[in-house]
């Protein structure tokens, strides 16, 4: 069974190492400032015991105050997970910094987000509509788009 | 691969589109290749002509009515579509499913997996240049597959058969025994298959260690199913996070070492292998009872989220949603596992000939109604 790590200890270990990078920790997921997002990513893929070497899914929700978008990780050595989510609270210009350094699943996934939600990911070596044409007008999957 | 530049002769890089319509590509995809002579310099994948909008027209629809819109997904697997969705939903609203029910569900998913690697199989082995004649003895199998769908729910491709709490309606008498008389038959049918592929020349040399899928990078791309499996990663969604019932069969996990074509064309048949072994003993111990909880018409889950996934056959297949409470979702999102396995076509192309790109495509098995959503 894949052990879904608690985001509270997780949290703890990382206020120790970049302190103001957490904003919330709920039982389940682990919520970081957009800013400080690559260096949270990167503190989780690389720490011995941590190991998240597997970006499952990327995901991005509306939630018209803002908008979130939900990293599921895994480590394929230790078999444990951990939900990581940030949010972006600018609605006309969304930036959140891009992952595709770290794990290359997010290429697609960032685009699809940008093509759909039209959150801009900064640092993405090509980020432009995957699903849509170039030239429509707005993102579908956002909640005032319909 | 020798470049033109390494012989002396001077060419300037040649942009092909291959596809949205050309046989090799599956589905209405876009490879735009660029080459040198008839090397492959770089990739680009080109996509979305198939793009129906299903997340955002899921959050106008309940929970039960989203169910046939994951039909449409890959629909060469639908039922597989079916049971992540409805574990997500499960988890999210916490119903408990009957015991019966969930034996079901795993018989009826790993026939789905054969009919899917049936399929798999038999178009990649069009690809390589077999062209129709292994596709139709795999489809005579895969048809037979369909007939036992078309018993249980009428249908024959987009099925809509489970249900959140178990499945729409119990299987028909005649069901089990013409099941057992299929795991029966199709390890003989698959050792045809074998000794007339296995060692083929032919499949090995255009396969052989073509668009070879390091490890680290499989990972790192976020890859899947047979084609994460293939690269040497023991990963498989049934054994590292057992859901359903899975935790009580006994089955192996087939790996691969070399990550090129063939390993995933192998891994494909071995899954199926073990598929028949989950079967067998599925169907032995089936239980008695009811197929579907007392779960209300209109289900409306707490506040909150889940990510329900389940080892699909082309790879981890994962729902994330969300409620907000009430009868409809209000995020609903597809990991959808060809679509990320996509990401790393690019890089088992670069240095191929142009002929061995429509190989490395077919190995990476893509369903584009999954890919385009």
């Amino acid at each position: 069974m894949t052990l879904a790590l608690s985001a509270k200890d997780i949290a703890k270990k990382i206020e120790k190492k970049y302190p103001g990078c957490v904003a919330e920790s709920a039982a389940e997921s682990l919520l970081v400032k957009g800013q400080s997002l690559l260096e949270v990513a990167g503190y989780l893929k690389d720490t011995p015991g941590l190991d998240f070497d597997y970006l499952t899914a990327v995901s991005g929700v509306d939630y018209l105050d803002f908008f979130e978008v939900v990293y599921h990780l895994t480590s394929i050595e230790h078999n444990h997970s951990l939900v990581l989510k940030t949010r972006c609270y600018d609605r006309d210009n969304p930036a959140l910094p891009s992952v595709v350094g770290l794990w290359r699943t997010a290429d697609f996934q960032e685009r699809e987000i940008y093509d759909l939600l039209g959150i801009g990911f900064t640092g993405h070596p090509n980020l432009k509509r995957i699903a849509l044409w170039e030239g429509f007008e707005g993102h579908p999957l956002r909640k005032d788009f319909l | 691969m020798t470049t033109t530049k390494e012989i002396g002769i001077n060419t300037e890089p040649f942009v092909v589109n291959f596809g949205p319509a050309h046989p090799s590509t599956h589905g209405v995809f876009r490879m735009r290749v660029t080459l040198d002579g008839e090397v492959i310099v770089d990739m680009e994948p080109v996509f979305g002509y198939l793009h129906r909008g299903i997340e955002k027209l899921a959050e106008e629809r309940t929970y039960t009515q989203v169910i046939p819109l994951t039909d449409r997904l890959d629909y060469l697997a639908s039922m597989s579509n079916n049971l992540a969705y409805c574990l997500a939903v499960e988890k999210l609203a916490g119903i408990t499913v009957p015991e019966r029910a969930e034996y079901l569900r795993v018989i009826i998913a790993e026939l789905q997996r054969v009919a899917s690697h049936l399929c798999a199989v038999g178009f990649f082995l069009n690809d390589c240049g077999a062209f129709m004649t292994p596709v139709l003895y795999m489809l005579r199998e895969r048809e037979r597959i369909l007939d036992f769908f078309d018993m249980v729910c009428g249908q024959r491709l987009t099925y809509n058969y489970m249900r959140v709490g178990g499945v729409s309606q119990d299987v028909p008498d005649e069901f089990i025994p013409a099941v057992k008389k299929f795991v029966k038959e199709m390890p003989g049918w698959l050792d045809e298959y074998e000794c007339l592929l296995k060692e083929n020349e032919i499949l090995l040399a255009r396969s052989k260690g073509v668009g070879i899928l390091p490890k680290d990078l499989a990972i790192n791309i976020g890859a899947s199913g047979p084609v994460l499996r293939a690269s040497g990663v023991k990963w498989d969604v049934r054994k590292a996070d057992p859901y359903s019932v899975y935790d009580r069969f006994e089955f192996d996990v087939p790996v691969g070492a070399a990550g090129d074509c063939y390993d995933r064309y192998r891994m494909r048949v071995e899954e199926m292998r073990q598929s028949l072994r989950i079967l067998r003993q599925a169907i032995k111990d089936l239980p008695g009872g009811e197929v579907r909880s007392d779960v209300p018409h209109l289900i409306r889950p707490p506040v909150g989220e889940a990510y329900g996934h389940v080892e699909g056959p082309r790879g981890e297949l994962g729902f994330y949603l969300v409620s907000d409470g009430s009868i409809a979702p209000y995020r609903f999102h597809v990991r959808a596992p060809t679509f990320i396995n996509l990401t790393a076509l690019a890089d088992m192309m670069r240095g191929w000939k142009i002929a061995d790109a429509i190989i490395i495509f077919g190995s990476i098995d893509i369903c584009m109604g999954e890919v385009d959503r």
